[in-house]
C-alpha cells in the first residue's frame, strides 16, 4: 500500500480525518453563528431585492393571466399568416367579457396598445358592443368581431396578442438598449432620433472613465506624498484628504454649485484676472464639466486611500537601490516604484470606476441635461413614470456591466493583485 | 598600478539634519583603493549617515567628499557608480533574480550578450547559478543577501557600500556570509565600505576599522590593534570585553604608572595619561588576567569567586577583586583546569603592559 492511500488512525483507532472534523466542528459552528446576523441581513437587504428586481424586470404575466382561454385556443392556430380560427375568437370574447364585468378591460387595452398601436380603439369598440349585448354568442364570433373594425381583420393584431402570451419577456432589456421586438418577433432598432438610452450608457461609461483617469492623475502624487512625508505633515495631509469623507455628499455637491455657477466664485475669479469677459462667463455647471469636476473631487479619496496603503508598504530603500544602481530618478520610478504600486492603482481605479458608473446625486444636481447618467434615468423611471420593471431591467444591466468590468479586470490584472488596505 | 591611498576622502565633513545637532562632526577619513574598511559604532553614532553621504542620498552640511580625487558632493547618486547593499537587501520584488542583476547593466545600455555574461559571472561569484528565474520572495534570507551582493558588484563599481547587510540573518548564516563577502572582496579587489554595529563582524572582515561615536571617529586602525591597543575608554569598552578600574595617577614614568584605586594601588601602561594627579580608567582584557600565574607578573592580587558560568569553549568567572565584584575572567576549557567553585579564594595576576590607563570615563 502506498503511503498516500494509507489511512492514518488516531490512537483510539478513529480515522484522523474524522477525528479532525469532529474537533473542528464546534469552532465552525461558533464562527458561523458569529456571521449569521450579517448573512441574514445581506440575504434580506441585498440578495432578495436583487432577485425581486430580476423577476420584476422580466415579468409579463398580466396579459397571460387576463386571457387564459385565448392563449389556450391559440395552440390550435397553425398558419400564423392567416386569421386565427373561430375557437381563438371565442376564447378572446369570453376572456374579454369576464374582464369587462370586472372593470379590468381598460388595462388590457392599454397593454395591448403598447404592443401594437390602435388596439385601444378596437377593444373599446368591442366593449361597447358587449355592454349593449349586441353580440350573438350562438353565431360565429369570428364574423361578428371582424365586422366591428377593419383592424380585427388584420392578422398583425392577432399576432401581437400571441406575442404577449409568454409570462416572461426580455423586452425591457431591449428597450434599455433602444431596441424592441418587431411585429414578426425579430429584434429591431428604435428610430435614430429616439435612441436616448444608448447615448446615456455611452455617456456613463465615458464620464466614469474620465473621472477615474482624473482621480488617478490627481490622487497618485497625493498618495505618494502621504506615504513619504514625515508623520506630522502626512497626518495633516491625511486629514485634508479625509475631510470630504466627513462632509455630507449633498453639502459637497451644493458647495460645488456655489463655486461653479455663472455668477459663482470661480467665474468671478476668471473675470477678475481677465481670463473671460464679464458678459461671456462660461457655463461650468448643468453640463459635463460640472459633473466631471464635482465627481472627481468627491471620488478622489477612494483613489488615494488604496494607493496610499500600497505605497506605505514600499520600502524607500528600493528607490535608493534603483538610483544607486545607476537608474535616473525617472527610471527608478518607472521600473521600480510604479510596478509595485499597480495593485493599488487597480484597486483605486476599480473602486472609483464602479462608484462613478452608478453615481446619482451629483450628476442629478450639477449635471443638467448633458451631464446626467444612466442612474438618473433609472431614478426617473422609478419616481416619475413608475415603470418599475423597466427601472429594474436597467438596474440589472448596470449590475451586469459592473460584473463584466470586474471580470475583465480579473483577466487582465488578477483580483489577487488588488490591495485595498 | 599603484593603489591610491586617498581613493575615497572625507574632508572636514559636517552633517546636521535639524540645524541644531551635528550628527557627523568634522570627519576626516581616507580610504585606500581596494581596502575593506568598516565603520563600526553604536546606533546614532553617525556611521550610516556617512555611508548615505558617500552614496549621494544625503548631502554634507559642510566639507567635501572626494572619490578618486574628484569632488562628488554635487553628483547625483545614479552618476556616482557606487554599488550599494542595503540592510533589508532592497531586491526589486517584481523582478526575477536575473532582472535584478541586469537592472544596473540595462540602465547603462549594455548589450544583451554582455549582460548575460556579466550576470552569469556575478551569480557564480555568489554560487547562485541556476537561480536566474526565481523571484526574490522564493529565496531564503541568505540567498537574497547573496543576490544583493551580486547586484551591487555586477556593474564593476569602484566602491561598494554595505549598510549592515547581515543584520537580518541568523547567527550561523551570518558567520558564513562574513567569510564569503571577505573572499569576494579579496578575489576582485573592490573597495568596500562596510557599516555595522556588530564588533565581531567588523573584526573578522576588515582591513581597517573606524570606530564611530558621537559623530566622530574615535579610532581608525586594523582589527588587531583596535582590540589590543584601544586608544580611549570608549573603544576599549565597545570592542570586546573589558575590566575597568577608576583611579588617579600617583606615579608615572615612560612605560609604567601607578594608579591609586579606592583602597589599593595597581601598575598600568600609561596610554593617554601624562602627569600625576590625573584621573584615569584602567582597562584590562579578561583573557589577559591569569589564575595562579607560573611566571612573575607585576600585578598580583587575590579575589573571591562570586559566580562561575560555563560557556562550552571557555568558562567565565566573576570575581570580587580590589573592591569591585564585576571583575571578569575568561578561563579556556582545557583538561588541566583547576576546579573553580563559588566563594573560593584564588590568586590573579597580569602584566602592567596589558592594563592600559586611558581617559577617565
Amino acid at each position: 500500500m502506498s503511503s498516500e492511500t494509507k489511512q492514518i488512525l488516531t490512537t483510539d483507532g478513529i480515522p484522523l480525518e474524522v477525528s479532525l472534523k469532529k474537533a473542528e466542528k464546534k469552532n465552525k459552528i461558533k464562527a458561523f453563528l458569529l456571521v449569521a446576523p450579517l448573512l441574514l441581513f445581506l440575504v434580506i437587504t441585498y440578495i432578495f431585492p436583487i432577485g425581486d428586481m430580476f423577476m420584476r424586470s422580466v415579468d409579463d404575466r398580466m396579459v397571460t393571466n387576463m386571457l387564459p382561454k385565448t392563449f389556450k385556443a391559440m395552440d390550435k392556430w397553425e398558419n400564423l399568416d392567416e386569421l386565427p380560427p373561430e375557437e381563438v375568437y371565442r376564447g378572446f370574447y369570453e376572456d374579454y367579457k369576464l374582464l369587462a364585468e370586472n372593470q379590468q378591460h381598460g388595462k388590457l387595452g392599454q397593454r395591448l396598445n403598447k404592443e401594437k398601436n390602435g388596439f385601444n380603439t378596437i377593444t373599446k369598440k368591442l366593449f361597447r358592443q358587449i355592454k349593449r349585448k349586441k353580440i350573438d354568442e350562438s353565431a360565429s364570433l369570428k364574423e361578428q368581431i371582424n365586422k366591428l373594425h377593419k383592424r380585427w381583420r388584420d392578422v398583425e393584431y392577432w399576432q401581437a396578442i400571441k406575442r404577449t402570451a409568454p409570462p416572461y419577456t426580455a423586452s425591457k432589456y431591449l428597450k434599455g438598449m433602444d431596441m424592441y421586438f418587431a411585429a414578426d418577433g425579430s429584434i429591431a432598432q428604435v428610430d435614430e432620433d429616439r435612441r436616448i438610452h444608448r447615448i446615456l450608457w455611452l455617456r456613463t461609461l465615458e464620464i466614469a472613465f474620465f473621472v477615474t483617469l482624473f482621480c488617478f492623475f490627481m490622487g497618485y502624487p497625493i498618495a505618494h506624498l502621504l506615504a513619504t512625508l514625515p508623520m506630522k505633515y502626512s497626518n495633516l495631509l491625511m486629514i485634508c484628504v479625509l475631510l470630504p469623507f466627513w462632509t455630507s455628499l449633498l453639502v459637497r455637491t451644493a458647495s460645488w454649485m456655489i463655486l461653479l455657477q455663472q455668477q459663482g466664485i470661480v467665474n468671478d475669479f476668471f473675470v477678475m484676472i481677465g481670463l473671460v469677459a464679464d458678459d461671456n462667463r462660461p457655463e461650468m455647471m448643468y453640463n459635463k464639466v460640472g459633473t466631471y469636476v464635482a465627481m472627481t473631487q468627491i471620488l478622489l479619496p477612494f483613489m488615494v486611500l488604496p494607493l496610499y496603503s500600497v505605497m506605505k508598504t514600499i520600502s524607500p530603500s528600493l528607490m535608493r537601490a534603483g538610483k544607486s544602481l545607476g537608474g535616473t530618478p525617472f527610471v527608478a520610478f518607472w521600473k521600480v516604484y510604479f510596478p509595485l504600486t499597480i495593485p493599488g492603482i487597480g484597486a483605486g481605479c476599480l473602486l472609483v470606476f464602479i462608484l462613478a458608473i452608478g453615481y446619482y446625486i451629483t450628476p442629478a444636481l450639477v449635471g443638467g441635461a448633458s451631464g446626467t447618467l444612466i442612474s438618473n434615468q433609472i431614478a426617473f423611471h422609478m419616481k416619475t413614470t413608475l415603470d418599475w420593471s423597466f427601472a429594474s431591467a436597467m438596474g440589472l444591466m448596470l449590475l451586469t456591466g459592473v460584473l463584466v468590468i470586474y471580470w475583465i479586470y480579473n483577466k487582465l490584472v488578477g483580483v489577487d493583485n488588488i490591495k485595498l488596505g | 598600478m599603484s593603489k591610491n591611498p586617498e581613493f575615497v576622502k572625507f574632508d572636514k565633513v559636517d552633517k546636521s539634519y535639524d540645524g541644531k545637532v551635528l550628527v557627523v562632526k568634522d570627519l576626516q577619513l581616507d580610504i585606500a583603493e581596494g581596502e575593506f574598511i568598516t565603520m563600526l559604532g553604536p546606533s546614532g553614532s553617525g556611521k550610516t549617515t556617512c555611508l548615505m553621504m558617500l552614496a549621494g542620498f544625503e548631502t554634507p552640511t559642510h566639507g567635501e567628499i572626494l572619490l578618486d580625487g574628484n569632488i562628488i558632493s554635487n553628483i547625483p547618486p545614479h552618476k556616482r557608480g557606487i554599488g550599494m547593499v542595503f540592510q533589508n537587501y532592497a531586491l526589486f520584488p517584481h523582478m526575477t533574480v536575473y532582472e535584478n542583476l541586469a537592472f544596473p547593466l540595462r540602465v547603462r545600455k549594455v548589450e544583451k550578450d554582455e549582460i548575460d555574461k556579466k550576470v552569469d559571472k556575478a551569480l557564480s561569484m555568489v554560487s547562485l547559478n541556476g537561480f536566474e528565474t526565481r523571484m526574490p520572495a522564493q529565496l531564503s534570507g541568505g540567498q537574497q543577501q547573496r543576490v544583493a551582493v551580486a547586484r551591487a558588484l555586477v556593474f564593476d563599481p569602484a566602491v561598494v557600500l554595505m549598510d549592515e547587510p547581515l543584520g537580518a540573518l541568523d547567527k550561523n548564516l551570518r558567520e558564513s556570509m562574513q567569510y564569503e563577502i571577505k573572499h569576494i572582496h579579496e578575489s576582485i579587489g573592490v573597495t568596500v565600505v562596510y557599516v555595522t554595529h556588530d564588533q565581531s563582524e567588523a573584526l573578522t572582515m576588515s582591513n581597517r576599522i573606524a570606530v564611530f561615536n558621537d559623530g566622530k571617529v574615535q579610532q581608525l586602525s586594523n582589527p588587531a590593534e583596535l582590540y589590543e591597543k584601544p586608544v580611549n575608554s570608549f573603544v576599549a569598552e565597545f570592542i570586546g570585553e573589558n575590566n575597568t578600574f577608576n583611579g588617579e595617577i600617583v606615579d608615572i614614568d615612560k612605560d609604567k604608572c601607578k594608579v591609586k584605586l579606592a583602597n589599593s594601588e595597581i601598575l598600568a601602561n600609561p596610554v593617554s595619561v601624562k602627569s600625576k594627579g590625573e584621573k584615569t580608567t584602567v582597562s584590562l582584557r579578561p583573557e589577559r588576567a591569569l589564575i595562579n600565574p607560573s611566571e612573575k607578573m607585576d600585578n598580583m592580587f587575590s579575589g573571591k569567586i562570586e559566580e562561575v558560568i560555563y560557556h562550552g569553549d571557555h568558562t567565565r568567572v566573576r570575581l570580587n577583586l580590589l573592591g569591585s565584584s564585576e571583575f571578569i575572567l575568561k578561563v579556556p576549557n582545557s583538561t588541566s583546569n583547576l576546579e573553580l567553585k563559588v566563594s573560593q579564594d584564588i590568586n590573579i595576576g597580569w602584566n602592567s603592559t596589558d592594563a592600559r590607563a586611558l581617559d577617565p570615563k
